[in-house]
């Protein structure tokens, strides 16, 4: 700690205030960043660390509070004087344009020139100097479209870098990233510092925090919750701070008593929205009472493999059988009915319609049913108690069933989400990132959830990108790679490395011949 | 000084206008109304640039639309096919559906009805059998004319946009030559000055309410009735559920079981039913044959009503009489006033501009923002399912 305080700061942030209307959003938030240190700022979504750094990049205005870049006060009007003043961000959602090269995205809003016309020449020699001096190797060349998700984030600092910037801010930079690409980035980050970078880190994975912060702030509820050494702090520690009470992490489960196969997907191949085919041959049988976990990196067919087999999107080969039916090429409504439920991966797109009151939402594949419809007739009385039952059962925070669904909390509204799907005879349920973006006391409440329903004896398909979920979770896991099953395991006996392994590589590591 | 003056005013003025709004329940048609005030005041201008004391005008205005008894029943008369054309754009709305076609599914509606209505047995049907069947052909060509870029829609992927002016122009070309054509004589009665159709049979035709100019018939309460109709369909059945649904968030309809493809073409295809239905009614009460030069404009009007009022079937009543009224009594006022009725086209054309850009009237009035109702969304969105 002391030797931290010595440092001078490069970046100081007293008492911001920013709300919006209706919520406050941050609430006189004390911040320092120190020259050449990595700052990690911790919190639950919703707890107000976007709108700090958004605040701090000149995207917001602050209502109150000032802030002081190189003990100098500024005023950020917008993100070039945040620029000008030697700070970058790194967004969770890139801002890049794929079909510009490296080079042209770099340049992209602060463009070198030469008389009229860009002077490319001069920037590849740029950013070949930043590439070599931070160990960012990216052909300035290649267009981004080609790049793996790894190399665009690497862009994208480059892109900071260009701008020289010395202080920079990169949100929730490893939610893309593969395990081992997570352990590259954090190289890349620590060569920043030691290059004489400061950095904020923006996260929630208690995990990296400690990994390799210098300084941890965590934020709750917009307020300053507490900073914390990395040296002295645990995961259980932050994790409590985060919440502001005990957090149970390891999920409470009994053995799994697995029955009867009741999902059999035998060769299956899907397109995606491109024509290309990203489901390649996957089969597996998933056995009533047990929860199989599929592993993999986004975009290896999770997606379309999830949509496949509920009926959302058609096959090109293969077939699916649920509860010894044959569902391949039936309408999601038809699978529905045979006993399976679906918590999808995105749950705005396809989960809920956002300004439906809860009550339309909590019923929104059953509003035809007899108990809720009189023929064609919807019975609002019965869906209201509905509704009033299922909030309560499954705690979902409202102040009434009638409020848009958009108006609640991430966490709350994958609630909504999992008691329309749990609700009824569930023999089959297919659940899809379950827990993304959500705090850990939902995550904790949907991972009981989940395991409540394999007890009941419900077969569950898994899919997530949080390996400690599928960890957690699984009583049996599969890696899925490029689209089919590289290797399954029984969910006791598999390590992080050896998924994280066969994740990014699609092969064990004696069995290099395998593709 | 002048500015916390201002800011006083400002509160005050606030103050008035919330207690009116809470004691009318207001809030969702404050946008709509600033719009029209807006437009009048500078529709306003625009008179006094001319030279003409506005005045004089919007008063010479106000008469043509309810100066008497029979100017109301002719501005009333005047507004019952906006009803059906404003309905259309409704219903698509309402799906996520920009049904630009009601033009030509009027067409086709009031043509087909007109064809019916002129067969042989007709005359020996009475009127209780005859309307409704005259009627029926009109929401039959109308759902046809609707129904086929529904389908392109859902097969293809065709934007009914596209599809639906294209389908405009063929109505249009197609009703006309066979309206027109003397040889072959396929539709065309002979005997008349203008180019239309021959009478239809005497038991097909609406009664008649009022002797004005147009003549008001039973065809309004048809309209009107058909509004109760589909507001209580989109508010209270399942098939209204899943339309709206659909046109919130097509994703999670087709997640949750809606077979989306069938709600779009039934969506489409119903839109059209009501363009032809008001196209019969026209038929039917008003002219008692086809001429399509009668229809011209009534379905482009249907847009701007429909916005107007906000998709809401209910509201689309008064909307329509207050865009029919002002149609009706802009010749007096060209009369009185030498003021050209195009003001009247030019004043409805801000109305729209205004509700579809209502960020202006938001900031004119210091009105708070709220959430956008749905209807922005389907009316600026262009993007497929």
């Amino acid at each position: 700690m002391s030797t931290a305080d010595e440092r001078t700061p490069v970046l100081e942030v007293f008492g911001v205030t920013k709300t919006f209307p209706g919520v406050v959003a941050n609430e006189d938030v004390d911040f320092t960043l120190h020259q050449g240190e990595i700052h990690c700022l911790l919190g639950e979504n919703g707890a107000g660390k976007s709108t700090l750094m958004n605040v701090v990049f000149g995207l917001y205005q602050p209502d109150q509070g000032t802030i002081k870049v190189r003990g100098e006060q500024v005023q950020m009007e917008g993100v070039h004087d945040a620029i000008d003043h030697g700070i970058g961000m790194v967004h969770q959602h890139f801002q890049l344009i794929p079909v510009f090269t490296v080079a042209e995205n770099v340049i992209l809003g602060d463009e070198l020139t030469n008389g009229p016309f860009l002077d490319l020449k001069e920037a590849r020699r740029r950013i070949r100097e930043i590439e070599e001096k931070y160990g960012l190797a990216v052909d300035p060349d290649i267009k981004v479209g080609d790049l793996s998700v790894g190399e665009q984030q690497r862009v994208e600092l480059v892109k900071a870098l260009f701008r020289e910037a010395d202080i920079l801010i990169l949100d929730e930079p490893t939610a893309v990233l593969t395990p081992g690409e997570v352990d590259d980035f954090f190289g890349v980050v620590r060569s920043l510092v030691d290059q004489g970078k400061s950095i904020i880190f923006i996260t929630h994975k208690l995990r990296e925090v400690l990994a390799v912060a210098d300084r941890i702030t965590v934020l709750r509820g917009g307020k300053v919750a507490g900073t914390a050494d990395p040296k002295t702090a645990t995961q259980q520690s932050l994790a409590n701070l985060m919440v502001g009470r005990d957090v149970v992490f390891q999920v409470e489960k009994g053995e799994a008593k697995p029955g009867e196969p009741v999902l059999r997907i035998k060769n299956l191949a899907v397109e995606d929205d491109r024509g290309v085919q990203t489901v390649n041959g996957f089969s597996v049988e998933v056995r009533a009472g047990e929860i199989f976990g599929i592993a993999g990196v986004e975009g290896n067919g999770q997606r379309e493999l999830v949509e496949a087999v509920t009926g959302m999107r058609h096959n090109v080969g293969g077939t699916v059988e649920i509860l010894g039916i044959n569902a391949t090429k039936l309408p999601p409504r038809k699978i529905t009915e045979l006993g399976t439920a679906h918590i999808p991966e995105d749950r705005n797109k396809h989960g809920l319609v956002g300004s439906y009151t809860i009550a339309d939402n909590l019923v929104l594949n059953r509003y035809h049913h007899e108990s809720f419809a009189r023929r064609w007739i919807r019975d609002h009385h019965a869906i209201h108690k509905e509704a009033e039952s299922l909030v309560k059962q499954y705690d979902v925070r409202t102040p009434a069933v009638q409020v848009p669904v958009n108006t609640l909390s991430g966490g709350n509204q994958q609630k909504v989400i999992v008691a329309r799907e749990l609700t009824g005879e569930v023999e089959v349920l297919f659940v899809s990132q379950p827990t993304r973006g959500l705090d850990v006391g939902s995550i904790e409440f949907i991972h009981n959830q989940i395991i409540a329903l394999r007890d009941r004896g419900a077969a569950v398909l898994l899919v997530s990108a949080e390996l400690d979920e599928i960890l957690s979770l699984s009583d049996r896991i599969g890696v899925l790679y490029r689209g089919r099953l590289v290797g399954t395991f029984e969910g006791k006996e598999a390590t992080r490395e050896q998924l994280g392994y066969l994740m990014a590589t699609g092969a064990t590591p004696e069995s290099e011949q395998a593709s | 000084m002048t500015g916390s003056g201002n800011n006083r005013l400002d509160r005050s003025l606030a103050g008035f206008r919330q207690r009116i709004v809470d004691a009318w329940s207001l809030q969702p048609l404050l946008v709509p109304i600033y719009a029209i005030i807006l437009s009048f005041i500078i529709g306003g201008v625009l008179i006094a640039i001319i030279g003409v004391n506005p005045f004089d005008a919007y008063w010479a205005l106000v008469r043509g639309m309810f100066g008497s008894s029979d100017r109301i029943a002719g501005s009333l008369a005047r507004s019952v096919p906006f009803i059906g054309s404003a309905l259309a754009l409704a219903f698509a709305f309402k799906a996520g559906l920009f049904n630009i076609g009601a033009e030509g599914q009027l067409l086709v509606g009031g043509l087909t009805a007109a064809w019916v209505g002129t067969w042989a047995w007709m005359t020996d049907t009475p009127g209780i059998f005859a309307i409704p069947i005259v009627l029926l052909a009109g929401l039959i060509g109308g759902f046809v004319w609707g129904w086929i870029p529904g389908e392109l829609r859902a097969r293809t992927g065709a934007h009914e946009v596209i599809s639906t002016i294209m389908l405009n122009s063929i109505a249009l070309f197609g009703v006309r030559w066979l309206v027109n054509s003397r040889d072959p004589l396929i539709l065309r009665d002979t005997t008349a000055s203008v180019p239309r159709t021959q009478q239809i049979s005497d038991t097909a035709i609406l009664p008649e309410l009022a002797d004005s100019n147009p003549n008001l018939h039973m065809g309004i309460f048809v309209m009107i009735a058909v509004c109760f109709l589909l507001w209580f369909v989109l508010r209270r059945t399942t098939f209204g559920f899943e339309t709206i649904t659909v046109g919130l968030n097509p994703h999670a309809s087709h997640y949750a079981g809606i077979n989306v493809n069938r709600i779009i073409v039934m969506a489409m295809a119903l839109s059209g039913a009501f363009a032809g239905l008001a196209a019969a009614s026209e038929v039917s009460g008003t002219n008692q044959f086809f001429q399509p030069g009668t229809f011209a404009f009534i379905g482009f009007d249907g847009i701007a009503i429909a916005l107007l009022a906000r998709a809401n079937p209910i509201a689309i009543i008064p909307a329509s009489i207050l865009w029919g009224s002002l149609l009706a009594g802009a010749p007096l006022m060209q009369q009185e006033a030498d003021v050209s009725i195009d003001v009247v086209r030019i004043i409805q054309a801000m109305v729209l501009l205004f509700v579809a850009a209502d960020a202006i009237v938001r900031y004119l009035f210091r009105m708070r923002g709220e959430a956008g109702p749905h209807i922005e969304a389907a009316a600026t969105g262009w993007s497929g399912p």
